[in-house]
C-alpha cells in the first residue's frame, strides 16, 4: 500500500526528516509516536504533498505509483487523506458546500456523475449515520469559529465522506477532552476496514487505548528509532521518550 | 507643488459652477417646493460653497481623490423614460409583477408609471417631493444627514428635489421587500442627479428595503445620493444596497440611520460598479438595547475605486454591533475601508465587533483598511481585525489535499469572501441575484488569469 524508503525532507533549507523507512500494508493501522518537534507533522505533510517541504532523498511508493511525483489533489483523488493537526478556516464556504466540491472533484476524475446539492444531502446523511454524528457542523463555514474539538471532528467527518484508502491522522487527539476523544476514536474505528490503511500520528499514548494499532513506531529527531507492536506504546507511557532518544545522540 | 495648483483651480471652478447651477435651479422649477425646503437648500449651498470639495489632505479623504469628479462639468439631469429604463428595472426587480412593491426613480425623480405599488395598509412608498408637502417628511428631512460633515451631503441637500419616501406605520410588518430602483441615464453630456431618500419606520414596524443603483448608457454620469433612515422603538429593518452603476459612473452617497430603543437594523451593502465610489454609512444606536449589523462587499476590477466609510456611533448602553466588510480586488482596482466606532460617554456594555478582509487577486490591486476606535465609556468591548493579501497558501493546500485542483481551490476561496457577506442577505431572491453577479465577476477574473 505505502512504502517509504530512506525519506529525507527539508524546509527552508533545514533537513527535518533524516531517512524514514516505513511500510504500511493494506488494512493495517500504524501509530507514529514521538515528542514535539520530532518531525511527525512534517512526515504527514510530505505524504500529502505540501509544497513547503522539499524531498531531498528517498522514495515513497503508494499503490505502485511514485507518490512524490503527484500533485496534492492527485494524491487525494488516488485515495490518500491527511487529517490536519491544525485544520484551516475557509471563510464563507459551508462545510456541506466544501464537502460536495471535494467529492465532486474526485468523482469527476473517476468518470462518475457529480452530485447536485439535493442528492449530496442524502449522501451526507448516510455518512453521518455511519459514524453516528449529527449534521450540526454542516451549515457552518469550514472550521470558522470551531472549537478545537469541532475542528478535529470535522477532519474525521471529511475522512468519512471522502472514503480514503490510506488515512494519515495527524494528532487528531490533541486538545480533546476524554469525551471528545472517545467520540473521535469511535468514529475512526467505525471507518476501519480491510480496505483502509491508517497512519495515526500522536503525541500521547492515550489515543491508542481507543484506536488499537497493529504497529507502533517511534519518531525522534527525524528518524524512526524503534518499531514494535501495540505494547511499545505502553512502554513509552511508562518510560517517556528520552530513553529512546539517547542512542541517537550518542551515535 | 506646481502640479497641484491647476487642479485646485479646477476644483474651485467646479464649486463655482455648481453654485451657479444651484442659483439657476433655485430660481427656476425648484421654486415650487415648500419654503422650509427652499431654506434647507439655501443653507446647504452656503455650506458647500464654503467647504468646497474635499482633497486627499483631509484625513477622511486620504485614500480617495475626487479629482475625476471636479474635472468634469456635470449638468443637472432631467428624467426621461425609455424602453431601456424599463428593461433595466425588469433586470433588477424581484418577485411577481402585480404583487411586488417596486418604486422607480429616474435621475432621482420618482416615476409612477414604472412603479408597481399596491400598498398595504399603513405603508407609504413613493415620491419625496410629494411627501414634502406633508408634516411627517418635514419633521425628519435633513435632521440626520449633516451637510457640514460632508460636502457631498451638502450638495445633495442644496439640490433636494425628489427621491424615495418610505413610511411604515406603527406595528406594521411589510410581508414583501420594498424595492427602490434608482436609474441614472447617461446623456449626450455628463449629468448629475441627487436622489434624496427618507425612510421612516415607526415603533414596532418591520420591513426589508432594497436599494438598487443602476445606470444606462455609456457616457459618464454622477449619482450623488443621500438616505436618512429612522427606526422607532422595536422596529426591525433589513436594508440592502446594491451599487451596480456602469463603468463610467461616479457614485457618492451618504446613509445616516438612527435607531430607537431595542430596534434591530441590518445593513448589507454591495459595490460592483462605477469608476469611483465613495459611500459613507453612518449608523447611530440611539436607544438602549438597539442592535446594528453593517456588512459590505466590494468586488472590483480594472481601475475601479470604492471607498466605503462607516461610522458606528454607540450613544446608549447595552447595544451590540457587528460589522464585516470584505473586498475582492482584481486588476488595478482599489478598495478602501474605514471603520470608525464611537462609544459615547455612558454607552456602557457596548459590544462591538468589526472585521475587514481584503483579497487581492492581482499584484496591482490595492486595499487600505482604517479602523478608528473612539471610546469614551469604560465598560465596553470593542474588537476589530483586518486581513489583506493574496489567497492564503495554507487554505490553498488544505483544499488541494481534499481533491480540488488549483483553479477550483482558488475559485472557492475567492467566492468565500463574497459568500460570507451574501449569506447575510435574507431575501432569498435577492441573494440568488447577487450570487449570480459575484460568480460572473469571479469567473471573468479566473478566465483572464488562465488565458
Ligand atoms: N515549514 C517549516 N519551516 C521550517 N522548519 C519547520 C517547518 N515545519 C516544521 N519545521 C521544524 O521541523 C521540526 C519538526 O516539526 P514537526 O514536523 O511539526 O514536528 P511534530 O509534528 O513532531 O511536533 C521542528 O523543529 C520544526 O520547527
Ligand atoms: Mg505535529
Amino acid at each position: 500500500m505505502l512504502e517509504i524508503k530512506n525519506l529525507h525532507a527539508s524546509a527552508e533549507g533545514t533537513e527535518i526528516l533524516h531517512g524514514i523507512n516505513l511500510s504500511v500494508g493494506k488494512g493495517e493501522v500504524h501509530a507514529i509516536m514521538g515528542p514535539n518537534g520530532s518531525g511527525k507533522s512534517t512526515l504527514a505533510q510530505v505524504l500529502a504533498g505540501h509544497p513547503g517541504f522539499e524531498v531531498t532523498q528517498g522514495s515513497v511508493t503508494y499503490e505502485g505509483q511514485d507518490l512524490l511525483e503527484m500533485d496534492p489533489e492527485e494524491r487525494a483523488r488516488a485515495g490518500l487523506f491527511m487529517a490536519f493537526q491544525y485544520p484551516v478556516e475557509i471563510r464563507g464556504i459551508t462545510n456541506a458546500y466544501f464537502l460536495r466540491s471535494a467529492v465532486n472533484a474526485i468523482r469527476k476524475t473517476q468518470g462518475l456523475p457529480e452530485y447536485d446539492p439535493i442528492d449530496f444531502l442524502d449522501v451526507l446523511a448516510q455518512k453521518l449515520r455511519t459514524i453516528g454524528w449529527d449534521d450540526s457542523l454542516m451549515s457552518r463555514a469550514v472550521n470558522e469559529g470551531f472549537s478545537g474539538g469541532e475542528k478535529k471532528r470535522n477532519e474525521i467527518l471529511q475522512m468519512a465522506v471522502l472514503e480514503p484508502k490510506l488515512a494519515v491522522l495527524d494528532e487528531t487527539d490533541s486538545g480533546l477532552d476524554i469525551d471528545a476523544l472517545k467520540t473521535v476514536a469511535d468514529a475512526v474505528n467505525k471507518l476501519r476496514g480491510p480496505e483502509r490503511s491508517m497512519v495515526v500520528v500522536t503525541h500521547y499514548q492515550r489515543l491508542l487505548n481507543y484506536i488499537v494499532p497493529d504497529y507502533v513506531h517511534v519518531l525522534a529527531d527525524g528518524r524512526i528509532v524503534r518499531s514494535g507492536g501495540k505494547e511499545l506504546a505502553l512502554e513509552l507511557e511508562d518510560k517517556g521518550y528520552d530513553w529512546l532518544r539517547e542512542p541517537a545522540v550518542a551515535r | 507643488m506646481t502640479a497641484v495648483a491647476p487642479q485646485t483651480r479646477r476644483a474651485e471652478d467646479a464649486v463655482a459652477q455648481l453654485v451657479a447651477d444651484y442659483e439657476a435651479f433655485a430660481a427656476n422649477g425648484a421654486a415650487g417646493a415648500p419654503p422650509w425646503v427652499q431654506e434647507l437648500r439655501a443653507g446647504a449651498i452656503r455650506q458647500f460653497a464654503e467647504a468646497g470639495f474635499p482633497s486627499t489632505k483631509d484625513e477622511e479623504w486620504r485614500f480617495t481623490s475626487v479629482e475625476p469628479i471636479t474635472r468634469t462639468r456635470f449638468a443637472v439631469a432631467s428624467a426621461t423614460v425609455s424602453a431601456a429604463v424599463r428593461r433595466a428595472v425588469e433586470e433588477v426587480a424581484i418577485g411577481e409583477s402585480g404583487e411586488r412593491l417596486v418604486a422607480v426613480y429616474v435621475n432621482g425623480r420618482f416615476v409612477s408609471e414604472l412603479s408597481s405599488l399596491a400598498l398595504p395598509t399603513g405603508v407609504t412608498i413613493g415620491s419625496l417631493a410629494a411627501a414634502a408637502e406633508g408634516d411627517v417628511a418635514r419633521q425628519h428631512l435633513g435632521r440626520l444627514a449633516d451637510p457640514s460633515a460632508n460636502p457631498f451631503t451638502a450638495l445633495n441637500t442644496a439640490f433636494v428635489l425628489d427621491g424615495a419616501f418610505v413610511h411604515v406605520g406603527r406595528n406594521v410588518a411589510v410581508d414583501r421587500a420594498i424595492q427602490l430602483v434608482f436609474v441614472s441615464l447617461a446623456g449626450s453630456e455628463p449629468t448629475v442627479s441627487h436622489p434624496r431618500n427618507l425612510y421612516l419606520f415607526d415603533d414596532g414596524a418591520q420591513a426589508s428595503i432594497i436599494e438598487q443603483f443602476v445606470g444606462i448608457g455609456d457616457g459618464p454620469y454622477w449619482t450623488n445620493a443621500v438616505t436618512e433612515t429612522v427606526l422607532g422603538e422595536n422596529a426591525v429593518v433589513d436594508a440592502y444596497r446594491v451599487q451596480r452603476e456602469h463603468d463610467n459612473a461616479f457614485h457618492t452617497a451618504t446613509s445616516q440611520s438612527r435607531q430607537g430603543r431595542s430596534s434591530v437594523y441590518t445593513s448589507v451593502t454591495f459595490a460592483f460598479g462605477s469608476r469611483l465610489t465613495r459611500y459613507d454609512l453612518n449608523a447611530t444606536l440611539d436607544g438602549e438595547g438597539a442592535e446594528c449589523t453593517i456588512n459590505g462587499l466590494s468586488v472590483l476590477r480594472d481601475e475601479q475605486h470604492v471607498d466605503f466609510h462607516t461610522t458606528l456611533e454607540h450613544a446608549k448602553p447595552h447595544c451590540p454591533s457587528w460589522e464585516v466588510f470584505n473586498g475582492v480586488y482584481d486588476d488595478r482596482s482599489r478598495g478602501v475601508f474605514s471603520g470608525r466606532i464611537i462609544v459615547r460617554p455612558g454607552a456602557q456594555r457596548t459590544d462591538s465587533k468589526q472585521t475587514n478582509n481584503n483579497l487581492l487577486l492581482s499584484e496591482d490591486a490595492r486595499a487600505d483598511s482604517q479602523p478608528q476606535l473612539e471610546i469614551y465609556a469604560d465598560d465596553v468591548k470593542c474588537t476589530h481585525g483586518a486581513t489583506l493579501g493574496p489567497i492564503d497558501p495554507k487554505a490553498m493546500f488544505y483544499l488541494r489535499s481534499r481533491g480540488l485542483d488549483e483553479e477550483a481551490a482558488r475559485n472557492l476561496l475567492t467566492f468565500g469572501f463574497g459568500a460570507e457577506i451574501l449569506n447575510s442577505v435574507s431575501v432569498e431572491e435577492l441573494r440568488t441575484q447577487l450570487d449570480g453577479i459575484v460568480h460572473a465577476r469571479l469567473d471573468e477574473s479566473a478566465r483572464k488569469r488562465s488565458s
